[in-house]
């Protein structure tokens, strides 16, 4: 741990896994469905969230970071006002995600354009997060790197379309994921570079035939 | 250099400044400049002093068990009546409040985690303004907590659901001892003697929050972590060491932390949590979802 890990974040009480983690989530979703506030959102929390989750507003968090707010944003609190004046409707659920960690959440999301996400994500402590789900595949990426998340038929040949791409943008890879359902089902993966993919770059991929599905997360800045 | 140990950082305090120490291995660690690592750390404090200056009396907590505690210690301490005297007295009521400002949803700065960040704000502000130090000799000291908060990281634990109480209080403590050990021109020697007996007198506490909440008992432990980062401090300015090599005090805090129950590292089912009214209050909790 780096000496800001130590002393910070500077976030919103009263716990950095249930609080600040969950901003961290709630704004993981809004950045993967990639339209602004979404439309509607169901959340589903389980363990230690479902159970500790109310008291330490991990409920009015999840919902700030859907809304695009910081961890250290003084409107946390009042979050479900704030849904509710930037028309976003949400409903709360509890479910029993057995064998993910304590700390999970899952989210639904329809956009204004009736693009739907679906994402689990867990809070790992110190208010680092992990999505462990996306539109239904198993995955695994933290958000700390820019992360390219591109959705395509498992088929051969998108590995090389887009390390091809990122290579000609001199984009490196610092890790490389490949996640699929079944063979020649859906597949996606998941690329954490050391810098920003241009968006002429993601442009270049979206056209791929095959390739159903192209998101970019730049590096979360902190608070 | 990396700073691994508190022996590496004893050693290298022997030939420079604690701080210029610890902001070159910052440099290498993140690859910042070193103006861009001291104005990141001055921002830092800046938003400790913004969170000592939101404290509201009026506010509580979701549960309603934590609120206003804060106020009433400061006003406590300036009754001329206290037992442990006026400073400390502030000083209580400082941890206190920044306690209470977490719990009640108001920014904090985590110091090390968001349960703990009352200790370092607690022994800070108050030896500022009464010593009439300047905002940059504070920043250096902050730098000094971070250095021994990164070894015990590394060493040990600084989360309860993995170490217990001790690695969040206790780690406070002992960053808060630390950094005032400095600021009084103890030697690098004397800080990580500080640091170690912070850690030993509170080796062992465990995390057992009530309905899983960052409230009771986390909120007074602050201020308990607050009075052994002084007492261990002053211990050390005195040229008091501690017996145990400081890097065998967090060797030991680790194996401590690795024994302890599950019920007693932030589950809520056991210490506080489980008596008759931890259990209550949990049950309400439960409901309110």
């Amino acid at each position: 741990m780096n000496l800001f890990d130590i002393l910070g974040p500077v976030m919103v009480g009263p716990s950095s896994s249930h609080t600040a983690g969950a901003v961290r989530i709630g704004r993981m979703a809004r950045r993967l469905l990639g339209e602004g506030t979404p439309q509607t959102v169901k959340i589903a929390l389980s363990g230690s969230f479902a159970a500790t989750g109310q008291g330490h507003g991990t409920d009015r968090a999840l919902v700030a970071g859907l809304l695009g707010m910081q961890t250290d944003d003084e409107r946390i609190p009042d979050s479900f006002e704030a849904a509710q004046e930037a028309g976003m409707a949400f409903a709360f659920s509890r479910v029993n995600l057995s064998g993910e960690h304590p700390n999970t959440a899952k989210l639904e999301l329809t956009g204004r354009s009736g693009k739907a996400l679906s994402m689990t994500a867990s809070s790992l402590g110190g208010g680092r997060i992990m999505v462990v789900e996306m539109n239904g595949l198993r995955v695994s990426f933290s958000g700390d790197l820019p992360t390219l998340i591109v959705q395509n038929r498992d088929q051969p040949g998108h590995v090389r379309d887009v390390s091809g791409v990122l290579a000609d943008d001199g984009v490196n890879i610092a890790t490389l994921h490949l996640y699929r359902d079944y063979p020649g089902g859906s597949a996606v993966m998941i690329i954490e570079t050391d810098k920003v993919v241009p968006e002429e770059s993601l442009d270049t991929l979206r056209a791929i035939r095959g390739i159903t599905g192209v998101t970019f997360v730049s590096a979360e800045k902190e608070g | 250099m990396a700073i691994e140990s508190l022996a590496v950082l004893t050693e290298a305090g022997k030939h420079e400044d604690l701080f210029d120490v610890i902001v070159r291995s910052d440099c290498v660690e993140r690859g910042v400049t070193p103006d861009e690592s001291i104005a990141q750390m001055t921002a830092l404090y800046g938003a400790i002093r913004r969170a000592q200056a939101g404290y509201d009396p009026a506010l509580r907590s979701r549960s309603g068990m934590v609120g206003g505690d804060g106020a009433r210690m400061r006003a406590y301490a300036s009754s001329g009546k206290t037992i442990c005297g006026e400073y400390i007295g502030t000083v209580l009521a400082q941890a206190l409040e920044m306690g209470e400002s977490n719990a009640c949803m108001k920014c904090i700065v985590a110091a090390p985690t968001a349960g703990s960040c009352g200790v370092l704000p607690a022994v800070l502000l108050p030896y500022q303004e009464r010593e009439g130090l300047d905002d940059a000799a504070m920043v250096r000291a902050l730098y000094v907590a971070g250095a021994i908060g990164q070894v015990i990281a590394q060493k040990a634990s600084i989360a309860g659901a993995a170490g217990g109480c001790q690695a969040e209080i206790g780690t406070a403590s002992a960053m808060g001892a630390a950094a005032l050990c400095y600021l009084a021109g103890g030697s690098a020697e004397a800080v990580c003697h500080a640091a170690a007996m912070a850690i030993k007198s509170l080796l062992g506490l465990v995390c057992d929050p009530v309905a899983g909440l960052v409230e009771v008992p986390c909120v007074k432990r602050n201020a308990a972590g607050a009075m052994i980062a002084m007492s261990s401090a002053d211990l050390a300015l005195a040229s008091i060491r501690s017996a145990v090599p400081p890097d065998e005090v967090v060797d030991a805090m680790r194996e401590v932390g690795d024994r302890m129950d599950v019920s007693l590292r932030e589950t809520g089912l056991g210490g506080v949590a489980a008596t008759p009214f931890g259990q209550a209050v949990s049950e309400k909790m439960n409901t309110m979802i």
